[in-house]
This record gives C-alpha cells, structure tokens and sequence, in this order.
C-alpha cells in the first residue's frame, strides 16, 4: 500500500506496523506529529486488545523512563522529542544505554537547524555518540518509514536503544511512502532474566560498561553492512563527498545524472570508518562532508583520515557554518553556478509570528506591563512557549527566556541577588512540564517572587495538546507549599483589567511566593471546540 | 512532467489545503511528489510556506532551489514577493490582491500591486471576491486561487475536480460543490495557456 506521509507520520506508522506498544512523548516542533499520528489511530480504533499506549508525557524526561519500563516488559516502545527535549531526557536516554533494553526501544530526537521554532541548533547526534548507542538518521520519508522498522530489530538484536535523528526538512515534508503488507503483532510480556543490568550499581555498571564498549565493534560492524550506508566510487575518485541523512537529496539534487565524484552516503551510526578508508584507498585527496546540523561527521572524518587529505564542510566555510543545508548551498560548496532567477523583491518585510488576537496571553501581558510600569525595575523572566512571543512587540515584557521551566527558577535566584520585583512567566504545560520543582525551590527559600501561571489549558505552540495540569494548577501550588491566599486566579479579559492589576500589585507587596494564575482557553482550542460542538449538534 | 511550485501565505490562511489537492490529483496521476510544511511557531501570523514538488521522475530533495520554481501561488500579495529570487526567470505568479495587514509596515498597496504588475507572468486576482461571488464561502478563497494556477500547473481541469471530491467526500455534496464552484471561479478567471 502506497501512503503520501511526513516523515514524522512515516515514522510513526512503521512504529506501528512494527509491533509499537506504546508511544511516550512531549509535543515539540518538529517531532509532535509522530505521537499525534498514533493518538489519531487509536482514537479511530477505539477499544482494541492490542491497543498501544499514548497519551501525552508530562515531560521528556518522563517519557522515557516510562517507555524504558515498557521496554523492560518485553514491549516495543518510542520515545519522541524535538532536540532540546534531549536535554531534559538525557539522564534516562545516557543510562538506558548501561541498562540496555528488553523489548525494542526507539527515541526520535528531532533537530531543528535554522531554529525554525526553537532556541538552538543543538545536533542529537552527540548524544547517540556520548551514549555509545546506534544512531539512524533516514535521508527519505520511505528510508524513516523501512528503517524505524529495522530500528527495533537492531535494538532487540544487540539489546540496546537506537536513537533515530531527524531533522525538520524530513519530520515535515510529504512523500509517498510504501508499506509492509505485513505489519508484526506485538511482543508479549517478558520480564528480563537478569536483573543486574537494570540496577546500575556500581558493582554492576562497572561491568555493564565493559560489556558496552566491547559491543561497539558489532554495531561498527553493522554500521559498514547497513544497506542504508553506501559506497560509490566516481570517475573523479580524487574527489569525495559524504553526505548524512538529508544532505544526501540535495548532493543528489545537484549532480542528478553527471556525478562524478566518489561518494559516501551515511545513514547508520557509528560513522564506518571502513567504508571511508576506501574512499581514501580509491585516491581521495579532498573530502567534502555535508551534514545537516553541526559538524559531527566533519570533526570525526579529520581524525579518520591521513592528513594529507583535505577535509572541507561547515568548518573551513565551504558550507554554511550556521543554519540548515540547502539545494543552493550545497551547490555552492560543489563548485556549481547558481540556477538563473529572479531578483528578490525589496519591497517585502518581515512578517514575524505574534500572540493570536484574542489570546488570553495578550490580556495578560497588558496587566503586568502596566503594573510593572510602576517599579524603577521590575524584571520578567519568560519562558517557552507561545507566550513568549511576548517578547516582540507590542508587549516587549520579557528580560529573559531561556529554557523549560527557567522562568521560575531564575527570577528566584535574581530575588536571592536583590532583585524587586521579580516575575515570572509560565504557561500551564511549562509549568507541569519543568517549573514544580522550581516552585517549591521558591517556597523553601520564601523567595520574593510573583509566578504567574498563563493557563490556556492546552499546549498551545504546538498545536493545543492535552496539558499534564488541566484542573490541577491551584491544588500543584498549594501542595508544594505556595500559601493557599497567594494562589489567585483571574479570568484575563479586558472587561477584568483593573481586578488582574490589583491583585498582581497585592501579590507584588506580599513578601513571599505568590501565584498569580490567568486562566482562559486558548482560542485557537475554542474555536476548534465549537466547531466540533455545533458538528455534534448538527448530528443530533 | 516536472513543476515545482511554492505556496505562500500567512500562518492560518489555508496553503497546506491547496497543497493537500493538488497532491492528491498528482498521487492519482501515480506521480512522485514531494512537500515541505513550515509547522510551528511561524503558524502563529507569520509568513508560512510550502515546497511542493512534483514530478514523473524520482525526486531527491525537498526544497527547490532559488530560480528552480515554476510557479508561486500566493493567498496574500506581499508574500508572492517573497520567494521571488526562487523563480524561474520565466515562471509564475498566481496570488490573492488581498493584502492580509497584521504588521505596521506593510508596504503601500498602490506600490505592492506595480511590483506584481511588472512582473514577466502574473495573475493578480481579489479571491475572496470570485469566492463570494460563486456562492462560497470566504475560507473557500483558496480554491479560487488553485483554480486560478490550473493553466500553469499541466494538470486537468478534471483532475483537480475529481481530486477535491474524494477529498471532500466526508463533508457531503454541498460542501463539494461549494469548493468546486469556487475552483471554477477561479480557473474561469485566469489565463488560458
């Protein structure tokens, strides 16, 4: 059967057909697609025996010590995450390495170069690399479709996770994709004969990393036979390129049918350093590396091969050192004119995001900036998510974002150096996401600071997910210790305006941790609601 | 057969909807297509885009590259501007004369609508209006615009009919008609090749 799929929705539905039990992830751009591909399924399904797990995790980190215990029962599980999420998973992701796995364990990173909607450009890949795990990084949507398959079968054959990267260009371009007539049922439960592996004690890690280096030959082994790895010598072998993933298609793009380098195409990790000898064997003297992402490959290739090889990419500025590839600069770094065009047109400007009209977030942002207005120098720490489009303007209020949950934290420890006022700005699954433990840091310390918890009861940048804290947000504050007459919570509207600058001026002057919670749907869920409402009506 | 087309737009106006049918003509055609979204932050009012690709032969990479585009179809004025230095020298624009003002500098529209006009291949039309004017309602605005791009895409009339009608099918026959009524709009409002 023939499926026009994102690459993200490639991935999720080999996942399935692959015998997937359950899915464990956080929304963020661009990996939120693969998760809600299988929620939408199972949602059509309904009741079924062999229904697989997927509902939204609180955090990255949770999802995969949730799907590390699903793993352990004998099941397959996927763990997914944009690749800041790595961050937060990297304690369970490094360790389930040490642990190894039972039933087969896939984690999706999805990197997203040019911060299309992120704060970095980190590459995942040196997570995989510092984990020591197999790396899959697919350069088509039918290659995420065939090798998510072959990821679970290579986590259950050398009993370790396999890490699959991908990156935006492949979680969210189309392409028509073939599938298994024959999707594999799912595993049943086996629990793990040896449960030393899973207690990393030092008695036990210590062996459990010998044995964990000593696999690195096989998955090197298995790295230089992978069929998504291959070798091309050209008529030109003075010359090679090694291109990873993606950065395959635009070399592709670019040569069509007058290719006459050699050529390295990578797919599977670690990077086979035999397939590159070869190249070097056939009489490379220049080796262009393109990777999408930052320079992993490049710095390792430098240290494979003799240095009388000349090693370019995004290093030696032969390619673009910030920002994802492209057909053009790919061209560029081969030595190819650039394709006639048009002049672009200077008339355009920027168009940049901003907070919907109608958004609680902006109702929100005019109390506090009006009342911060009121100090010598007020200080808002911000934090991720749509209401950090804050930050632009009209409202410019933000003097900080920086990660999940930060906003919290940080404007306690500008409290703890002097700082009055100190606010914080959180949304609803932010805050269940990073920020309770933050709290409770505030509360501990009786912090000065006002934390106000933006609740739109979704998870609203990425497309209005389920929030971990929906109904829960007073009774989480209170719980951790914020005094029940300092949680308040107001309806952000303009007809509310002066009640929201009020309390907000109330909670500035109380010395402590105060919680200043505007709770309004978000539009764009609302709108979607009644939508659905007025459907259901209709059918009655 | 090979068209690579660029889809513009702002976050919300509904691109991805005439990506979503022109694909689905293609992939009845059995033709190898390719289609890069923009998801995410920018969704929220910002410039969005679209790389659709598609194409008789194998296609490798997901983005076109500037001068490889043979038509950008835009539902906002100043947007069509933007991908301009990815057109062929010979290509075209098809957009919406609608300017979607949610930015304090958007340029003077009088000097927008003289940039569009200088173009080599432009079809300049008010898509809301022919919307309006075919009995559709105004979110049915952008398949005026697709059937505006018909005579540059190589692809039938019918082709695109039949694929809105299983797109649609589920919504039942008004709905249907109300979207083919407004590619007709459209269509019937350009320029014959």
């Amino acid at each position: 059967m023939k499926r026009l799929l994102l690459g993200d929705e490639a991935i999720a539905q080999a996942a399935i057909d692959a015998g997937l039990s359950g899915v464990y992830a956080y929304p963020g751009t661009p990996s939120t697609e693969i998760t809600e591909f299988i929620q939408l399924r199972e949602e059509k399904r309904g009741e079924a025996a062999d229904k697989i797990f997927c509902r939204w995790a609180t955090n990255e980190k949770t999802a995969m010590e949730g799907a590390l215990g699903m793993s352990y029962m004998g099941k397959r599980a996927l763990v997914c995450m944009k690749h800041v999420g790595m961050n937060v998973a990297a304690d369970p992701f490094v360790n389930s390495a040490m642990t190894g796995v039972n039933g087969g364990l896939v984690v999706v990173a999805a990197d997203d170069p040019s911060m299309h909607s992120s704060q970095n450009e980190q590459d995942s890949r040196f997570y995989g690399k510092f984990a020591m795990m197999p790396i899959f990084e697919p350069s088509s949507q039918q290659e995420a479709y065939d090798m998510t398959r072959a990821a679970f079968e290579l986590s259950e054959r050398v009993k370790l996770p396999v890490l699959m990267r991908v990156t935006t260009r492949m979680a969210h371009s189309r392409a028509v994709v073939t599938l298994t007539d024959e999707p594999r049922k799912q595993n049943d439960i086996s629990r793990p004969e040896d449960v030393r592996h899973w207690i990393l004690l030092p008695a036990f890690a210590k062996k459990r990393y010998v044995e964990l280096l000593a696999q690195q030959d096989d998955l090197q082994k298995a790295a230089v036979e992978s069929k998504y790895n291959f070798y091309r010598k050209g008529t030109t072998p003075e010359r090679g390129v090694i291109c990873t993933g993606i950065a395959y298609n635009y070399y592709m793009e670019n040569v069509a049918n007058h290719e006459e380098r050699s050529v390295l195409k990578v797919s599977q990790y670690p990077l086979p350093v035999a397939l590159i000898e070869k190249m070097v064997e056939d009489g490379a003297k220049e080796i262009l590396v393109m990777e999408e992402g930052q320079p992993v490959v490049e710095e390792m290739v430098r240290a494979i091969v003799p240095s009388t090889v000349e090693v370019k990419g995004r290093l030696t500025g032969d390619l673009n050192r910030v920002g994802e590839l492209t057909p053009d600069s790919v061209r560029k770094a081969l030595g190819m004119e650039a394709l006639e065009n048009l002049a672009a047109d200077d008339i355009v400007v920027a168009r940049p995001p901003a907070l919907c009209q109608g958004c609680g977030h902006r109702d929100m942002y005019k109390a506090l900036n009006e009342v911060a207005a009121e100090y010598e120098n007020p200080r808002i720490f911000g934090d991720i998510g749509c209401y950090t489009l804050g930050a632009l303007p009209p409202f410019q209020a933000l003097h900080a974002c920086v990660e999940m949950g930060a906003s919290i934290t940080m404007a306690k420890g500008a409290s703890d150096a002097g700082q009055f006022p100190a606010f914080a700005v959180i949304g609803d699954s932010t805050f269940t996401h990073s920020g309770i433990t933050g709290l409770l840091d505030c509360v501990n310390s009786n912090a000065n600071v006002v934390v106000i918890i933006s609740d739109n009861l979704t998870t609203g940048m990425t497309g209005g997910q389920n929030s971990a804290g929906t109904g829960k947000l007073e009774d989480i504050c209170r719980g951790v210790g914020v005094h029940p007459d300092h949680v308040r919570v107001v309806v952000p509207l303009p007809k509310n305006m002066e009640e929201i600058k009020n309390i907000l001026r109330e909670e500035i002057e109380y010395k402590g941790v105060s919680v200043v919670i505007p709770r309004r749907e978000c539009i764009q869920t609302a709108k979607r609601h009644a939508k659905a409402r007025a459907a259901a009506a209709k059918k009655e | 057969m090979k068209k690579d087309i660029i889809l513009a737009g702002v976050g919300g106006q509904g691109i991805l909807s005439i990506a979503t049918v022109i694909g689905e003509a293609a992939m009845a055609e059995g033709w190898n297509i390719k289609q890069a979204e923009v998801h995410g932050m920018s969704q929220r009012g910002g410039d969005v885009q679209s790389n659709l690709r598609l194409s008789t032969e194998p296609i490798a990479s997901d983005l076109i590259a500037k001068g490889g585009a043979d038509i950008i179809i835009s539902l906002e004025p100043m947007e069509a501007l933007r991908y301009l230095d990815y057109l062929k020298k010979d290509g075209w624009v098809v957009t919406s004369n609608v300017p979607f003002v949610n930015i304090p500098n958007y340029p003077d529209m009088e000097e927008l609508n003289k940039h569009l006009a200088a173009l080599p291949n432009c079809v300049s039309l008010d898509v809301e209006q022919l919307a309006k004017g075919a009995g559709a309602p105004q979110q049915a605005a952008n398949m005026v615009l697709l059937g505006a791009a018909i005579p540059m895409l190589d692809i039938e009339f019918e082709k695109i009919e039949a694929g809105i009608r299983r797109i649609f099918a589920r919504k039942g026959e008004e709905v249907i008609e109300k979207n083919l009524a407004a590619v007709r709009a459209g269509y019937d409002n350009s320029i014959k090749k």
